[in-house]
């Protein structure tokens, strides 16, 4: 790939970066990120990925944009309540940077259509809100061999660690989902918005970090924070034997969406 | 005395002591929100009366956590 002078230009900054450099800045112009969910971790993602010049980044989400996701979902701004959260993203992301080519899905991401859209894709960033759909993510890449960028967040609190083939995976740190409706999601118990900025950069880049190889990435370690004391701690995983996916003799060998998924469903109709 | 690392804190505890001990012992709020990695390895439930701990073992509680999106 040949850069443009405004191309080179707009990537100075990662090109001056003696671990990225114009080789880094060309392995990140060329990759495919799908991100799932344009919400509270979606929109930092999004933002920061586009502004970095990841070649084709995929949206998919099936909600329209509401008042009560400004707080937090900064991709989003007030005109575009009402709107798909994939349109409404894709707009941005264009005016950010024209080089992103942006495949929108305006779908949920679920069992039937999960292993033919991840495939398209090199890296899967988890920005959903609900445990039967990160479960699936899990699985999905985990089946499929895709490497992926697991993030949740809850009122103060944030986690993420990132998989590659080979290393834990979700299910190896939380091996199924909790008791349906036992854990709320931000819809229910809330969030503080900056939040979702802080868990979601720290996505964006771990994206960044694997397309360019710089340093280390999050994996086999479970990255929490506090945001009330600022408190973060790495807590390491390792990848485990007795894992219902990827263990030795693994239960799950085809996709299955848990029924809290159902529930979530209905209560999506109902919104 | 026996030390255990909780969270990353010391606490000092009687052994013999379980999983399921630290976890009332700690007041875990909701404990069916936490996963337990002891040393680093992923404990199934079933197994926290039965897996007992050992001096300098360390105990994380990981919450789920699921927000993001809507």
């Amino acid at each position: 790939m040949d850069f443009s002078e405004d191309q080179i230009q707009r990537y100075s900054r990662h090109i001056l970066l003696a671990e990225v450099g114009v080789e880094g800045q060309e392995k990140i112009n060329a990759a495919k990120v799908l991100i799932i969910g344009a919400g509270g971790l979606g929109a930092p993602i999004a933002l920061y990925l586009a502004a970095a010049g990841i070649g084709t980044i995929g949206l998919i989400d099936g909600d329209v944009v509401d008042l009560s996701n400004l707080q937090r979902q900064v991709i989003h701004f007030t005109e575009d309540v009402g709107r798909p959260k994939v349109l409404s993203a894709k707009d941005k992301i264009n005016q950010i940077n024209p080089d992103v080519n942006v495949i929108t899905y305006q779908e949920l991401f679920t069992a039937e259509n999960a292993l033919d859209l991840i495939k398209e894709y090199d890296f899967i960033v988890d920005g959903t809100d609900n445990f039967p759909v990160k479960f699936l993510i899990n699985d999905a890449c985990v089946l499929g061999k895709k490497p992926f960028s697991h993030g949740g967040i809850l009122r103060f609190e944030g986690q993420t660690f990132t998989y590659v083939p080979g290393s834990a995976c979700y299910r190896c740190f939380f091996y199924g989902p909790p008791p349906a409706n036992a854990v709320p999601t931000c819809s229910q118990a809330g969030v503080l918005g900056a939040i979702a900025g802080m868990l979601g950069t720290i996505q964006a880049a771990e994206v960044l970090k694997y397309f360019t190889g710089v340093g280390e990435l999050l994996t086999n370690r479970l990255l929490t924070f506090n945001a009330k004391t600022m408190e973060f701690r790495t807590i390491k995983g390792k990848h485990n034997h007795k894992c219902p996916i990827c263990g030795d003799e693994p239960i799950l060998t085809e996709l299955i969406e848990s029924e809290q998924a159902v529930c979530d469903l209905q209560n999506h109709k109902k919104q | 005395m026996s030390t255990l690392k909780i969270n990353g804190n010391v606490q000092e505890v009687n052994l013999p002591t379980s999983v399921l001990d630290i976890i009332q012992l700690n007041n875990v709020f909701q404990p069916d929100m936490v996963s337990v990695q002891r040393n680093g390895e992923f404990v199934l439930k079933d197994d926290y009366s039965n897996t007992l701990l050992a001096d300098g073992d360390e105990v994380d509680f990981l919450y789920f956590m699921g927000g993001g999106s809507k």
